[in-house]
């Protein structure tokens, strides 16, 4: 059916096995990764799609199993022997030294020669020539990587990959955090890539990018294979099936019903300090209210006023409509405030306490009599425990060590936080970043369920699905100002409008566009996707 | 090969400068130009003199440890074992040298030995036994320490006067042969971090282990080495020391304070203490910024112990701009 059949592949997997622990993570596992393809591998968090990615690039050996690289058998002992043979990997977090040159970046541990020393010279001419390959005008090789932002680091990431000569490029959910139009200008970099005859294996959650990028999609699930599909065959439906093994019809839980809204619980007029400008807004008790925008437009500002990180400096915030002063997160917790940050591993969590510690860290902020006006009358390790069973944190034992939970059980640590003062407004910033799938339900559930005890919950997000699925009201942002507000059930081409501002009109419908009705994953619209993409399907067959 | 070394910047060495010098290091210069000419007036008015060869001499000694100690803190590490290093090489050189020139090239030699050996101690704790480098730098210091009182209790020995004579009080011209020593160090360390693959491994070292080695730089050897490079400087800080004094006695190193007076006089060089940012250039200036202090506080007969409290103050002080100063530059 395709070229691929009569090729050579340029990468083969067979049989691919690996233990830790004696836990199975990787078992029988094989693939084939041909030139000049994107090769999309999707997955759960856990299902081995990262260990597999070591893998072939040579940060582990496998127990079994074998690899072909262009015909060759190969083993590699550290990661420095892949990227001898050409195999480059760019990790989510970047390998990068922010007080170091690009060029001095690119060729560490390689720097070329000169009789004295290194030849700096060569090294910034060679850096110039690998940026200009890949089209990138805007970094210079002399510039410090700290002073770049995180688009422009990922460019000298590829460049580094390039200069080892690579031929299979492994790039680790390299959108995670970009902003829709430097995902885009990554994307232009990739297909230029693989135009050139490099072979990419792309891992991602977002579904999109992955139906945009690539030629053919390995599904992988708790370590086995699930298969291997051309992307014309399928659809995000069968995709996210494929990954999760469940039909994901209730995927978001339902709204509120205009008789669960109680009075307003949060109201700004006239917000603003240096990065903000007249914002106003109210929330519900037992409302969720999503706040979307484009990265940079102010949405993080906005709950980072709130909470008194970087107060607002004009207008008014009032509390069950008494005005409330917030200089600091101290005194936000104190009227009630919790914010769950974008950064759950900088910002929410001390990553070597345990459960039960980072649980009660705010609780224990409290004056005793602040306590006792809440209602909170257990030691706080009893209301962590509580807690910590509520909401369903799957870990060993309440003393361990929280760096050592999933992505979404730490999520559900610092909700626990929160929860145990007994917070009225609750402030989530990405509140499913880098969790997976399933783990991702599960928090949607809970912070609806909060909702409707009678939280008010502000809930920013750029994964607009997110925030069409989870909101009663939609506020969105730009430039520091809200740009509009959107009634529940609004399209992604709505928030887009209002995210980029009316001249870019007509990029902004397109751009929606190509978001597709795939993700809008309400139950009805779900079901009605479902019988043209049946009808392809026996088309085809 | 140079004749396809195109200039891509041939007049770019200010260009160079920064990105190699990092604004923090060029505020240093700023703080130390103004320093010295606050210094100058208020000295001048009182009615002192303002003697530059003094205060140039008064910071060889702390200036050349402080460069092995810039070194070891880009590098992401630490070494507080300098001061006794200092004291051992001092009383090993008068003790060996025995007032004899004959025996100089000896005496040089062995306590070069003995701050290498020491060097590679401590970088093999701290890289093989993964013992932090506070600990096990105030360990080596300790046991250096005891292994020095239980033999030399006073002055020990002297050193030969030729010795004393050119490297304690020398002169080329108008400038002391020590304050050349010095610039040839910091030059020599200057280049070596700008221009080497040594140089530019120690910084990644210190920016990060992990891409360090993930990009194949041998992280250990590095640290060993620049600890080997480091213990050199406290040798020869203890060299001049002993030749300025005429003999070596226990108690120089650390009544020079020169374990924390060297670190202060890094960070005061806006080298981040946390490594990988910072170099040599900025360290000498702060060296140079110490010693005009104490001049200043000398010549205006200030009280020892408020000479300690402004020292204190001041280097918090200069700590706390660069920190507001990177901070706001980051946003």
């Amino acid at each position: 059916m395709t070229a691929h059949d009569e090729q050579q592949p340029l990468l083969t997997l067979r049989g691919i096995s690996k233990s830790f622990f004696g836990n199975e993570v990787l078992s029988d596992i094989d693939l084939d990764c041909y030139r000049g393809e994107v090769h999309a591998i999707v997955g759960e968090n856990g299902a081995g799609k990262s260990t597999l990615m070591k893998i072939i690039a040579g940060a582990y050996q496998p127990d079994r199993g074998t690899m072909t690289l262009d015909g060759e058998e190969v083993t590699y002992h550290l990661p420095a022997d892949a990227q001898a043979k050409g195999v480059s990997i760019i990790y989510q977090e970047f390998n990068l030294l922010t007080d170091r040159t690009v060029a001095q970046n690119i060729f560490l541990g390689r720097e070329p020669r000169k009789r004295f020393g290194i030849d700096r010279q060569k090294m910034e001419r060679d850096t110039a020539e690998l940026l200009a390959m890949l089209h990138v005008d805007s970094i210079s090789p002399r510039q410090l990587v700290g002073s770049l932002s995180v688009a422009q680091q990922q460019m000298v990431e590829i460049a580094k990959a390039l200069s080892f000569d690579a031929r299979l490029l492994i790039m680790d959910e390299p959108t995670a955090s970009l902003s829709p139009p430097e995902a885009e200008a990554l994307f232009e970099r990739v297909n230029l890539l693989r135009e050139r005859g490099l072979s990419i294996l792309y891992i991602s959650h977002r579904l999109k990018e992955v139906f945009d990028l690539s030629q053919r999609i390995t599904v992988i699930k708790d370590g086995r294979k699930v298969d291997t599909v051309l992307v014309d065959d399928v659809s995000p439906t069968d995709l996210v099936t494929m990954m999760v093994g469940r039909e994901l019809s209730h995927y978001y839980p339902e709204r509120a019903r205009p008789e669960e809204l109680g009075d307003v619980r949060l109201r700004v007029r006239g917000g603003g300090n240096a990065r903000l400008r007249g914002i106003d807004f109210t929330i519900r008790a037992g409302e969720v209210v999503g706040m979307a925008g484009l990265e940079g437009s102010g949405r993080t500002e906005v709950a980072q006023a709130l909470f008194g990180v970087e107060p607002f400096t004009e207008g008014v915030v009032e509390l069950d409509g008494e005005p409330v002063r917030i200089r600091s997160p101290r005194q936000a917790i104190k009227r009630g405030l919790g914010y769950i940050s974008e950064d759950r591993k900088s910002e929410g969590l001390v990553l070597v306490r345990s459960i039960t510690e980072n649980g009660g860290l705010a609780l224990e902020t409290l004056p005793s009599s602040e306590r006792r006006a809440r209602g909170v009358r257990d030691k706080t390790a009893a209301v962590v425990a509580d807690l910590v069973d509520r909401v369903d944190v799957r870990a060993a034992s309440l003393d361990q060590e929280v760096q050592f939970l999933s992505g979404g059980n730490q999520q559900k640590v610092v909700l626990v936080k929160w929860l145990a003062t007994r917070a009225k407004v609750l402030i989530f910033d990405e509140p499913t970043r880098g969790i997976d799938v399933g783990a991702k339900a599960g928090i949607h559930d809970l912070i609806r369920e909060l909702a409707r005890e009678g939280l008010a919950v502000l809930m920013i997000s750029s994964e607009l699905p997110e925030v069409i699925g989870m909101s009663d009201r939609i506020l969105v942002m730009r430039n520091g100002e809200l740009a509009g507000e959107l009634p529940a059930g609004s399209s992604e081409a709505e928030i887009m409008l209002l995210a980029t501002g009316q001249e870019e009109r007509g990029a902004a419908i397109d751009e929606a566009a190509a978001f597709g009705v795939a993700q809008q994953r309400s139950a009805d619209e779900e079901a009605r996707r479902q019988e043209p993409a049946a009808s392809t399907q026996e088309d085809r067959a | 090969m140079s004749a396809q070394t195109q200039p891509l910047g041939a007049a770019s060495w200010w260009a160079r400068l920064r990105s190699g010098a990092g604004s923090s290091q060029l505020g240093i210069y700023v703080v130390f130009v103004l320093v010295v000419l606050v210094s100058y007036v208020v000295v001048t008015a009182a009615g002192g003199t303002f003697n530059w060869r003094n205060m140039a001499v008064r910071s060889v000694a702390l200036g050349i440890v402080s460069v092995g100690q810039t070194l070891v803190i880009l590098a992401g590490s630490l070494d507080l074992s300098v001061a006794y290093l200092v004291s051992v090489s001092a009383v090993l050189t008068s003790f060996i040298m025995d007032g004899q020139a004959a025996n100089m090239p000896l005496a040089i030699g062995v306590v070069l030995l003995v701050g290498a050996v020491v060097g590679a101690v401590n970088g093999l704790l701290i890289t093989k036994l993964r013992v932090h480098p506070f600990i096990t730098t105030l360990g080596t210091g300790l046991v250096m320490r005891g292994l020095l009182s239980s033999r030399f209790s006073a002055q020990t020995g002297q050193v030969a006067p030729e010795f004393s004579q050119v490297l304690g009080y020398g002169l080329v011209g108008p400038v002391p042969v020590s304050v050349i020593v010095f610039a040839l160090v910091a030059a020599a360390a200057i280049w070596m971090l700008r221009s080497t693959q040594f140089g530019s491994h120690l910084y990644a070292v210190g920016g990060s282990q992990e891409i360090a080695r993930l990009s194949g730089v041998r992280s250990d050897r590095t640290l060993v080495i620049t600890h080997v490079l480091c213990s050199l400087t406290a040798v020869l800080t203890g060299l001049y020391i002993a030749a300025r004094l005429r003999a070596g006695a226990p108690w120089v190193g650390p009544d020079g304070g020169y374990d924390l007076e060297s670190i202060a006089a890094v960070v005061l060089g806006g080298t981040a203490l946390s490594g990988g940012r910072g170099g040599v250039g900025g360290t000498v200036a702060g060296v140079l910024i110490l010693a005009v202090l104490d001049y200043v506080f000398n010549q205006l007969q200030v009280d020892g112990f408020l000479k300690m409290v402004l020292r204190g103050v001041i280097i918090i002080a200069a700590v706390a701009t660069y920190t507001a100063r990177s901070k706001r530059a980051s946003e």
